[in-house]
């Protein structure tokens, strides 16, 4: 029972770091349509600088001061990007990508160069290192700042594309884009915001991710990226709610996964991703009777139309 | 992909134009493949010096495998373009298949006693049943588009390689690799001396990928190929099953890919994790692209080049780390180049006619 306790709360943890990672990427890539591969070297630059001011600063306060400098790397980073890169790019999504593409290997690289290939502790003040007693487990305090930041970023982001107009803007955007330029509103200042954002949410988890692991590496944040992508198919581009429940399948099964089926949570979690896919329906397909029709030799003349097309 | 002087008249390619160039331009598609492969294959019987590219003279073993290392990836990154230029796939899975061309290969000689080519064989057909399969599923996430392809192989890829890196039961040598198992492998592959038979090898896969993907895209398969490139919907309506065409691509280019692997065991003399690993599928995507994706020879230059300056780069200047230059590199590229590096030069033929 403490176990499975343990496990759960841990995959929680798990799950709101994924859904960091994830919401960032959902909005950036359901307005704009970029598959941000650059996403997982935000995360990196960020947790390195958290790591540098965690270090400096030590204690609660310096925990703070590093998530701080961590998200604004992120959005430092993010904006860049996004206003010499990517924004020459619009209309011509591959490219976009490929730009991406070549940030996730040149970025790292460059950390690697600067820091070091070896991974390095991360500093986690007294407060956050210990272990509280639930229902008999024993399970570190750091589970529930993720959690409970997780959470607040999940009401914050709601509020702001429920709330404000910047927010109507971008779920509109998300929506259809076209119609959106068509009325007039300047939908590029809400690339950049929401770019900005993925960009934080990046940089958080980052630090986050120094927290629940303890450590860093330059290919960290490449290696969480993978698990956002699978969040985000499962989780789907409709709801940040939709996103935060598919995080937390995630990290759950992953746990419960290593523990119960000798270490193979990476495997259980792309097994969930194919039966999800291969559960979810198609828009637009056939039925599988419809299907097992077309599968049946056509009658002849539908043949030979088919032959001369 | 031929630049025409006269877009304006838009005439039918080979009808019109001096006859001379219309008759070089018949010849080209056969004379110039064949001059490439024979002066490749010939290269081994030179001992010339090159300065500053190589450290010995070309036939050294040491440049013999670097060249066909080049050459392995070149036939790599022409198979990759098979889905991505020809067809419009963006995968991100594909290393999965060539390290199990090479994990599958080696395990199959080591645990059932194969010899090489029965192993390699049965690694072949295991690795395209596995393409069916994963390939089916990877291509059902429609709801987010070609992304969603992207995505679930890019998460099958992680897997794979995750496998490789944890070490079930000791097969796949965690981070260390494999080593080529000797004793299975023929006497010629084997040892420094034979690095020229392995480097034929390595012009053979090449020459296979290029006969195949050449060869294909040619024919009526690879027109519906490139029209779901540019228009999956209207094939569709067209009443071709735009599904049953992109996993026919990702099978054989994944097939492609799984011989690959069994060759790249061969020239490194080993299986690496780092061959399984996304980042090993992205190098093969900036290649594709650097040298030109959809085009004849744009992968193909563009792996061979793209992997000489990855081996070479920490020997010219003192780079610590090669793709640090090579992902900006690329990165510029996409601005400068779209087309590639092949576009480069007919871009300039058609500014000069």
């Amino acid at each position: 029972m403490d176990t499975f306790v343990l496990l759960t709360l841990t995959g929680f943890g798990l799950g709101a770091l994924y859904f960091l990672i994830a919401s960032g990427l959902a909005l950036i890539f359901g307005l704009m349509d970029v598959l941000n591969f650059a996403h997982g070297a935000f995360l990196t630059v960020a947790a390195y600088t958290a790591w540098a001011t965690a270090d400096a600063v030590s204690g609660m306060g310096g925990l703070l001061l590093a998530a701080l400098v961590g998200t604004a790397t992120g959005v430092a980073l993010a904006v860049a990007v996004e206003f010499v890169l990517i924004r020459r790019l619009y209309g011509r999504p591959k490219e976009q990508i490929l730009v991406t593409v070549g940030l996730s290997l040149a970025v790292p690289a460059a950390v690697q160069t600067l820091a070091g290939a070896d991974a390095r502790t991360f500093p986690v003040p007294d407060a956050l290192a210990g272990t509280v007693g639930v229902l008999g487990a024993q399970v570190p305090v750091n589970r529930f700042a993720l959690i409970g930041v997780a959470l607040a970023v999940l009401i914050g982001v709601r509020l702001f594309l429920d709330r404000t107009r910047y927010g109507l803007v971008v779920r509109a955007g998300v929506e259809d884009r076209a119609m959106v330029t068509a009325l007039g509103v300047d939908v590029t200042r809400a690339f950049t915001v929401v770019f900005a954002l993925g960009g934080a949410l990046a940089g958080l988890a980052g630090v986050l991710g120094g927290l629940y692991f303890g450590s860093l590496s330059p290919h960290q944040g490449t290696g969480l990226l993978v698990f956002a992508f699978v969040v985000v198919v499962i989780g789907g581009l409709g709801s940040l709610t939709g996103v935060a429940l598919a995080a937390l399948a995630v990290g759950l099964t992953q746990q419960y996964a290593n523990y119960y089926a000798g270490g193979y949570g990476d495997l259980a979690v792309v097994a969930l991703l194919a039966a999800v896919v291969l559960a979810r329906p198609v828009p637009g397909a056939p039925r599988a009777a419809e299907r097992l029709r077309r599968l049946l030799p056509a009658p002849p003349a539908a043949r030979t139309e088919g032959g001369r097309a | 992909m031929t630049v025409t002087s006269a877009p304006t008249t838009a005439p039918a390619p080979g009808e019109t134009g001096p006859p001379g160039r219309a008759r070089r331009r018949a010849l080209r598609p056969a004379a110039v493949p064949a001059a490439v492969f024979l002066l490749l294959a010939l290269l081994p019987y030179s001992a010339l010096e090159v300065p500053v590219l190589l450290d010995g003279p070309l036939n050294a073993p040491g440049s013999l495998q670097l060249l066909a290392l080049c050459l392995v990836f070149a036939g790599l990154a022409l198979g990759y373009d098979l889905m991505f230029g020809r067809t419009g796939l963006l995968s991100f899975g594909h290393a999965l298949y060539i390290a199990g061309g090479a994990y599958g290969t080696r395990l199959a000689m080591t645990e059932w006693g194969l010899t090489l080519v029965p192993a390699a064989l049965l690694t072949l057909l295991l690795g395209t049943l596995a393409a069916v399969v994963l390939g089916a599923i990877s291509l059902r996430t429609l709801a987010l588009g070609g992304i969603g392809f992207a995505m679930v192989t890019l998460a099958f890829a992680q897997a794979g390689s995750l496998l490789v890196g944890r070490n079930p039961g000791g097969l796949t040598g965690g981070e260390e690799g494999l080593p080529l198992h000797a004793a299975g492998v023929p006497e010629a592959f084997v040892g420094v001396a034979n690095t020229v038979h392995v480097y034929w090898l390595a012009l053979g896969y090449l020459t296979l990928v290029a006969a195949v993907v050449w060869g294909v895209t040619a024919r009526p398969v690879g027109r519906v190929w490139q029209a779901i490139r540019d228009n999956e919907q209207r094939v569709a309506v067209l009443g071709r099953d735009p599904f049953r065409y992109k996993l026919g691509a990702f099978v054989l280019a994944s097939a492609l890919a799984v011989l690959g692997g069994a060759v790249h065991l061969l020239v490194t003399a080993g299986a690496t994790p780092h061959s399984s690993t996304p980042t090993f599928t992205l190098t093969l995507l900036v290649m594709v692209v650097l040298g030109g994706s959809g085009t004849r020879w744009g992968p193909v230059v563009g792996g061979a080049l793209f992997t000489f300056l990855d081996q070479r780069l920490a020997a010219f200047a003192d780079v610590a780390e090669p793709l640090l230059v090579l992902g900006t590199l690329f990165v510029l590229a996409v601005y400068a180049a779209p087309g590639g590096l092949v576009s480069l030069r007919a871009r300039r033929r058609g500014r000069t006619a």
